[in-house]
Order: C-alpha cells, then structure tokens, then sequence
C-alpha cells in the first residue's frame, strides 16, 4: 500500500498534472495532422522531457503517445490520410462512413474503443510486468540473446512484405550502434580518431533525424497536394456507443487481446496490431461482405487493438529493457537517462515511479474521453493548420532538440544526416523500425552474444542447452521461417 | 585482442557478412526484375517540392556550418524566412514567423531548460 499511496503523491501533482494536459493537447495535434506520426512526437517530446523530473517526463511521453494513437483516427474519418501508421489499417473503412454520413459513429466508436483498448492494456501490463519480472530475474545472457533477437526478428517477420530489405535495415542500424568504445571490449570501433564519435553515436537526434526530419521531407515533397476534407457535420460523437459496445462484444475483447499481446512482442507494435486485428474482425465476422463499404466492426476491433499494444509495448521494455514498438524504443533511452534503468529489478528498485506511470496510463486513457471529443470538434481548425508554417517551426524544434541533448552541433549533422538516410530507405522499401531496433539493442545484443559465446567457448549448441533459452531459441527460428512457411502454404493452395 | 577468442571485431565481422549476403541477393532480385537503375519520385518535376526539398537540406546544412560563428538567433531567423516563403506563405506570415518562432525556442530553451544555445556574433549583447 505504501507504494501506491507514494505513486499517488508522485501524480497528483500540480506540475505533473500541468505536464499531462499539456502534452495530452500536443499529442492530439500530432496525431490529428497526417504526416506527423506518435513517433515523431515522442521523438519531438524527448529533448523538453530531458529538463524534467522522471515522472513528469515518462508521464508526457506515455499521454502523448496514447492521445495521437487516437487522434490519427480523425483525418482518417475526414480526410482519407491516416494521421499515424496505426489508423491505416482502416482509413477506407473510416472515410467510407463519413461519406454514408455516419462519420459521427466513425469517429465515436475509434474514440470510445480507444479507451477501452488502452485501459484493457494497461491492467494486463499492470498485472504481467511485475510477474514477468520474477522469472526474468533468473535468466542468464543466453535468454538475453535470444529474447533480443525474437524482437529484431519480428520487427523484421511479421511487419514487412519484404523480409530481406528489413533484414539490411536490422544490420545498417547494428552496425551503427556498433560505433564507439561502448562494446564488451572497450575498444574504439569506427572512431576514425573522432571524439565525438569515440562515445558512440547519440540516439535522440538520430531518432529525431528518422522520425522527424524524414517525414517532414515527405512532407515537403507532397507540399503541392492539398487536403479535401469530407465534409461531415459532426454532432454528439458518443451517442449509440452503449449499443455498439453490447452488439459487439466479441470484437472488443478480441482486439484488445491481441493488441496487447502483439504491442507485448518485442519489435511488433500499434500498426501491426491494428492490421491483424482488422484482418481477425473481418476473418470472423458475421457480416463479413460490409467491409470496406463503411460497417463499424472493423473499426472497433483494430482501435481497441491499436491503442491496447501501447501499454503493450511497455511490458517487454520495462522488463527487459527490449522495446516492443519504435515508440518504447525511444522511451528506454529516456528511462536511462533518467536512472529507472529497464530490467527485471525496476519494480525494486524504483516501485513507485513504475506505479506512477502506471497511473498515468489510466489517467491518459480517462482523459482521452473530454479531450478526444473537443479534438473531434476542433478537427475542422486543427487540419486547417497551414503547412508552410506549422513544417518549419517544427523543423526549428528538431534543430534545437538534437542540439541540446549534448549542446553541439554534431547531433544536428546525425539529425540532418539519419533524416536524409531514412527519408531514402522509405521511399525504396526500406522500413526504418529495424534499424531504430538495432541501433537500440545492438550493444545489449552484441554484450549477450559475446559473454555467451566465451562462457560456452564457442559452442553454439550451448544457447540451446537452457530450457527457457532453448524455447526462446526455437520461437525465434519459428518467426524466422514464417515467410517461408507463408510460400509454402500458397504454393500448396 | 590478444588471449581472447571473441574480441571487438567479431560482432561488426558478422554483421559486414550479412549486409554482403544480402547486398548480393538485393543485386541478383534487383537485376531479375529488371525496371530502371536510378528512378527519380514523381515530385521532382514540381517546382514548389523540389524547391522546398533543397531548401530544407540547404537550411540544415547552413544552420550545421554558421550557428556557432553567427549564433542561433540570427542563424534560425535566416533559415526560417526561407523555409516559410518557399513552401509558399506570404511576405507578412514569412517575417511572423521568421521573428516569432526563434524569440519562443528563446525563451522555452535558453531561458527555460537553460540550453546553451549560440549568440556567436551577438556574445557581446548576450541576455
């Protein structure tokens, strides 16, 4: 009881609460103008939050991060542009009921079962994580290795259509956290005689660089299209949810469960959840043949599902320091810099911080119902932002923010040059997630796999010889072969 | 390293064999599908992208070389002007702008979060 009472005291107050609404309104916005992606806020959120006290800083990143994950669903409904990765799975669905006239229903129901996704993945890593951090207290550098590398596979098998250009992109990003002193031996690796680069290359404006810099490339690039907005009066959003939430009752539990089970993975996260959910609600559905015309179910299921692999995500991050999304990835730099180092002992050592960005979550989720209402009102304004303006103020943002995390302007060439590299793998087929995955968990992979190797002395058969390694070690071969599996099936159909 | 099996070039040797395994595949699919070596996106042949494109990498590049000589104030002012014309706002929004926004990152990080941002050639006048 006294950690709850401590985590309480830790949130309810006044500056923290300042924090939550003010980033809670900032992640609306980001999520709610297409383009600009929950990643890039958080991205954009790190060099602010690096100023602030743990709480408050994990807090602004948790609120804003669930607030876009909803708000990306607006200019779905209005616009036909997802606002984030995670809306796309049912944008067509979205914007046909806006044009059926049921736009209010559309954005209704992405909004209600928003909240009940998130509040749904929020128990189950309240419950999972501290239980997880048990049995993980016993694993040795052979389950590392392998839970580290089931991430960077799935990051890489389940998400992409192209396994092997996701594969270079893993490597580019494990070759890059390779720079540096910082690996088993301590010796400089590809210094070139640099100081800057002997400690490694720094990670926030490298985010910034990918998340940022590349998308408002993008951006730019398309600055010749304009947006035409549906035209939908918008009335009172939640009326008839009651009713969808008891005629689909199935659908709700379904995509909350596997949202968070998917966001738990390691590597897989909102926008693969939503996908598969959208996928699931079609496959068992009983009115299968209205999808795609407008029919709410869809939309249902993958909201519940995108917004429950937030809190998800956390569950692999705060155990085991392995991000479950892009967005935890970032975030487990921030845990670093701010001491709540991510392991199996953090629920020790730091109960009540963990507490209190568990509350955060519940709040963020209760918060998102007035605010995502009068975010729906606002829409109209909000996508009315010219981008001429709102592109380069943000570009000046990014500036300062690699800037200040370590005050040179090294980390403004690592942002220009990562955003120019990310804008490039994109628009060849190239994912970015893995190499941000690499680039967070090569020293972790390589530190692993080199202990393991020396305490075996060279023999591969040992990451097998551990029941639990050797488990980990077989789902990972699994999730490997799945494109090859998927072949196989459609060769044999 | 001597004396020790598993030494600091062994990670990045790895990775240098899987990036040339797969570079090899990339060129072996890439030469089977056939298609053109170079192809340039389709928003090249506006001129509003192609100018906004080269203005935002010009801008970083010139902000990367100039702040610390010619400090940020007057580096961002410069960069902003540039940013906000080209993507097509008007002489009036692009001064607002160009004036407002490094007077807010002025205020919210130099005198906020304390960030050392650069007065370069306005040291002298610093506040």
């Amino acid at each position: 009881m006294g950690v709850l009472s401590q985590a309480l005291a830790l949130v309810f107050d006044g500056y923290v609460l300042w924090v939550i609404l003010a980033s809670a309104v900032f992640g609306l916005f980001v999520g709610a103008v297409p383009g600009l992606t929950a990643t890039m806020a958080t991205a954009l959120l790190v060099p602010v939050t690096f100023f602030m006290p743990p709480v408050p800083a994990i807090a602004a990143i948790v609120t804003a991060t669930a607030m876009a994950i909803f708000a990306g669903d607006i200019p779905s409904c209005l616009l036909r542009m997802p606002g984030t990765p995670a809306s796309a799975a049912y944008t067509d669905e979205a914007y046909a009921m806006t044009k059926k006239g049921y736009g209010e229903v559309a954005l209704g129901a992405s909004l209600v079962f928003s909240v009940v996704g998130g509040l749904f993945g929020t128990a189950v890593l309240i419950l999972a994580a501290p239980a997880l951090a048990e049995v993980a207290l016993k694993f040795s550098s052979y389950e590392y290795f392998w839970l580290v590398l089931l991430g960077l596979a799935s990051a890489i098998f389940l998400a992409h259509a192209n396994p092997l250009k996701g594969v270079v992109s893993l490597l580019l990003g494990l070759l890059v956290a390779s720079v540096g002193l910082d690996n088993p031996a301590g010796f400089p690796r590809f210094t070139f005689g640099n100081t800057e680069l002997a400690g490694g290359l720094t990670l926030i404006p490298i985010m910034i660089g990918m998340f940022a810099v590349s998308e408002i490339l993008r951006n730019v690039a398309a600055i010749d299209r304009p947006w035409e907005m549906a035209q939908a009066k918008i009335g009172n959003v939640l009326r008839g949810m009651w009713g969808l939430a008891r005629r689909y009752p199935a659908p709700i539990v379904r995509g909350s469960v596997l949202g968070t089970a998917v966001g738990a993975l390691p590597g897989a996260g909102a926008d693969i959840a939503a996908w598969m959910s959208y996928a699931v609600s079609k496959k068992f559905s009983r009115e299968r043949e209205k999808f795609g015309t407008g029919h709410v179910e869809g939309i249902i299921e993958a909201g519940a599902s995108n917004n429950s692999a937030l809190a998800g995500a956390w569950i692999p991050a705060l155990v085991f320091g392995i991000p479950g999304d892009s967005i935890t990835a970032i975030i487990i730099g921030v845990l670093y810099i701010k001491g709540l180092n991510p392991g199996p002992t953090i629920f020790m050592n730091n109960g009540p911080a963990i507490y209190a960005i568990f509350l955060v979550f519940i709040l963020a989720n209760l918060l998102m119902i007035p605010l995502g209402i009068a975010a729906i009102k606002g829409a109209k304004q909000m996508l009315r932002a010219p981008r001429a303006i709102l592109l380069p103020v943000i570009l000046l943002f990014c500036i300062v923010g690699s800037f200040a995390i370590n005050n040179s302007v090294f980390g403004v060439l690592l942002m220009l040059a990562f955003g120019v590299a990310g804008y490039l793998m994109e628009e060849n087929g190239f994912p970015v997630a893995p190499a941000i995955l690499g680039l967070v968990l090569g020293a972790m992979l390589e530190e692993n796999f080199i202990s393991s190797m020396i305490k075996a002395d060279g023999r591969f058969i040992a990451f097998f010889e551990r029941p639990i390694a050797g488990s980990l070690g077989v789902v990972v071969l699994i999730v490997v072969s799945i494109p090859l599996l998927r072949r196989l099936f459609r060769a044999a159909k | 390293m001597p004396g020790q099996k598993f030494g600091p070039a062994w990670f990045p040797g790895l990775i240098a064999f899987g990036l040339g395994i797969c570079g090899m595949a990339l060129v072996f699919l890439g030469i089977r599908a056939g298609g053109y070596w170079v192809q340039f996106p389709e928003w090249v042949r506006s001129s509003t992208a192609r100018a906004g494109v080269l203005a935002v990498l010009g801008g970083l590049l010139f902000y990367i070389l100039a702040a610390d000589k010619l400090g940020f104030h007057f580096t961002a002012i410069a960069i902003l002007a540039v940013w906000v014309r080209v993507l097509g706002a008007s002489w009036r929004v692009t001064a607002a702008v160009a004036l407002l926004a490094p007077l807010i990152i002025h205020l919210a990080f130099y005198k906020g979060l304390r960030v050392p941002l650069p007065w370069g050639v306005l040291e002298r006048w610093a506040f």
